[in-house]
């Protein structure tokens, strides 16, 4: 059995879990097993609502008021249980920071080996090899693993929601979860957002990126027209941040989101491996630099050497008109 | 207080990375290699809350590796301000999570430590795993992604970071592992008098013997540039116009 793990994001799947659902379609049918989805934790009702779309063998939920808030202790301690009574041979689920936060915890109770932000799967006939980058996206390499079990958690992209097979869960069923007050030690406090403004670059089609080339904070109003005329929102690289130009949850990259939109469009940004880490997934890649040596045209699509200044506010004119 | 920080070597960003003879490593001999970076905010953190608490606490660094990469990584802590340090000596190039985890329980258990302060993730292998591992090994509560503690004598207050510019207070009972978000503090610079002070702190040395690792590296090679990218050329209105066309025809996006 393949056992996928959706996350509930504030009231919603969370992106990367949808395209765990992806993923967990595609190994159950290279491995000819059957799939599970397991709702848990908060407002599990809202989840399973959602995944009711989804094909799969079961529908599973897990509801306690004691994971209505997450915390490491509780889902670790849940999952563990459930993996230990469904014996599934791979538990899956997106590479998000909930994830990092508890799912090793799971793989050091059960000794199952955890293999994290694979960005993709080659099934080899059954045995499958993850691919992941290393030392600072200079490399990557493969893995194979002597286990029966594993935990896999998948960076954004690796699989497209967009092959997801629509349906409807075969059976559901209610997992009996058991939990004490000694199980969770820790005690957590609803979560906040630390500007009213915060945005989901991760949710976002549409992103218009900018870096240090766009040389002045007076350029941003310009930045920013281009990406309203798109419908699209705006984001940066780190040096933006670091400068003051833009908050720090605008930022793309290895210490800010990993997004994966319909089209980047990178102006004025180099491409540090730091920020190519967190944008390389997106379908298209358009980057306008001067620098014709500038690393983003690498991963490019679409490649622009010229003077952003002056074909900004003449693109953002032609998008106006067009409409 | 007893707080240990967890570092790790790995090469520089500066640093040219080849694949070696074998195709399953690095060749080490052309590396340089320096502290981890998020690392080095788990060390600061760990050295503010020893000052602000007061002398009874004591600072450990603990890292693993060969003696060759490493070295340089336990005088650093040490310089810095460490009172010891725990060199776990592994000359297996390991990257397999649990077994590291492991290792560093193994060695950590006696100790008792209220705290295990982490880096979020190693630049190198980047699997972000070993603090919370050791937590649960070592029956410690766990965070990640601290960007802000609060230390009191028998718990931690720890804000985490989420995605998308949301956060969360979560209050954990000691002994906690914790993993380190950089950009949590400004990491200081030894001082002459820590780099000549760190060669008479303690350094312990022990011997690991990694199990079989359960992940293993089948090969390891350089990324390729699958990508066909058209070049958009010409005067401002020919690029405009032909900017245009993709956002329109090709890409559908307007």
């Amino acid at each position: 059995m393949i056992l996928v793990v959706l996350e509930n994001q504030r009231g919603n799947i969370h992106p990367f879990s949808i395209e765990a659902v992806a993923a967990g379609q595609r190994f159950a049918s290279e491995l000819n097993c059957d799939l599970a989805i397991l709702c848990m934790g908060e407002k599990v009702d809202e989840l399973k609502n959602q995944a009711q779309a989804f094909k799969a063998s079961k529908l599973i939920t897990a509801k306690n008021s004691m994971i209505d808030m997450y915390s490491a202790d509780g889902y670790s301690k849940v999952l563990s249980d459930i993996i230990n009574e469904l014996s599934p041979k791979y538990v899956l689920m997106g590479h998000s920071y909930m994830v990092r936060d508890f799912l090793p915890r799971v793989s050091a109770k059960l000794n199952i080996p955890f293999v994290s932000d694979i960005i993709s799967v080659d099934f080899n006939n059954g045995s499958p090899l993850y691919s992941k980058q290393v030392f600072n996206a200079k490399l990557a390499t493969s893995i194979e693993l002597s286990s029966d079990q594993a935990l896999l958690s998948f960076q954004s992209a690796a699989f497209s929601s967009d092959d997801i097979e629509n349906g409807a869960p075969e059976t559901e069923l209610e997992f009996d979860v058991q939990l004490s007050d000694q199980d969770i030690r820790s005690e957590s406090e609803p979560e906040f957002q630390e500007s009213s403004s915060g945005v989901d670059l991760t949710a976002a089609e549409l992103i218009v990126s900018v870096g240090r080339g766009i040389e002045s904070e007076d350029n941003l109003p310009t930045m920013q027209s281009l990406a309203d005329s798109m419908g699209a929102e705006v984001a940066s690289s780190r040096p933006v941040v670091d400068m003051g130009w833009l908050p720090a949850y605008r930022q793309v990259g290895s210490s800010g989101q990993v997004v994966s939109p319909k089209l980047y469009f990178s102006v004025g940004i180099s491409g540090a491996i730091q920020h190519v880490v967190g944008m390389k997934g997106s379908k298209n890649i358009l980057a306008i630099n001067k620098d014709e040596d500038a690393p983003i045209f690498e991963i490019a699509d679409y490649a622009v050497v010229g003077d952003l200044m002056e074909i900004v506010p003449k693109l953002t004119e032609e998008i106006n008109k067009s409409k | 207080m007893k707080i240990a920080v967890l570092t790790k070597a790995i090469p520089s960003y500066e640093s040219s990375i080849r694949v070696d003879s074998s195709g399953k490593w690095i060749d080490e001999s052309v590396v340089n290699y320096v502290v981890n970076e998020s690392d080095s905010y788990a060390l600061e953190e760990a050295l503010q809350i020893k000052e602000s608490i007061g002398n009874e606490s004591e600072v450990v660094v603990v890292t693993l590796g060969s003696e060759a990469n490493t070295s340089k990584v336990i005088k650093d802590g040490l310089a810095k301000g460490a009172d010891r340090g725990i060199f776990i000596n592994n000359k297996s190039s390991t990257t397999d999570p649990l077994t590291i985890a492991k290792l560093f329980s193994e060695h950590l258990k006696s100790e008792n430590f209220d705290i295990v302060f982490s880096g979020l993730q190693s630049d190198d292998m980047g699997a972000g795993q070993t603090g919370v591992l050791i937590g649960e090994m070592l029956n410690m509560s766990t965070a990640t992604l601290a960007i802000e503690t609060q230390a009191e004598s028998n718990k931690i207050k720890v804000k985490r970071e989420l995605e998308s510019g949301w956060f969360q207070w979560v209050t954990l009972p000691l002994p906690a592992s914790i993993s380190i978000q950089s950009g949590i503090n400004e990491p200081r610079y030894p001082s002459l008098k820590g780099i000549m002070g760190a060669k008479r702190k303690e350094l312990n040395i022990c011997d690991a013997s990694p199990e079989n690792q359960s992940q293993n590296f089948v090969n390891l090679y350089v990324p390729k540039n699958e990508k066909v990218t058209e070049k958009i050329e010409g005067d401002v209105d020919t690029v405009v116009s032909k900017i245009m066309d993709v956002l329109k025809n090709k890409l559908k996006v307007i």
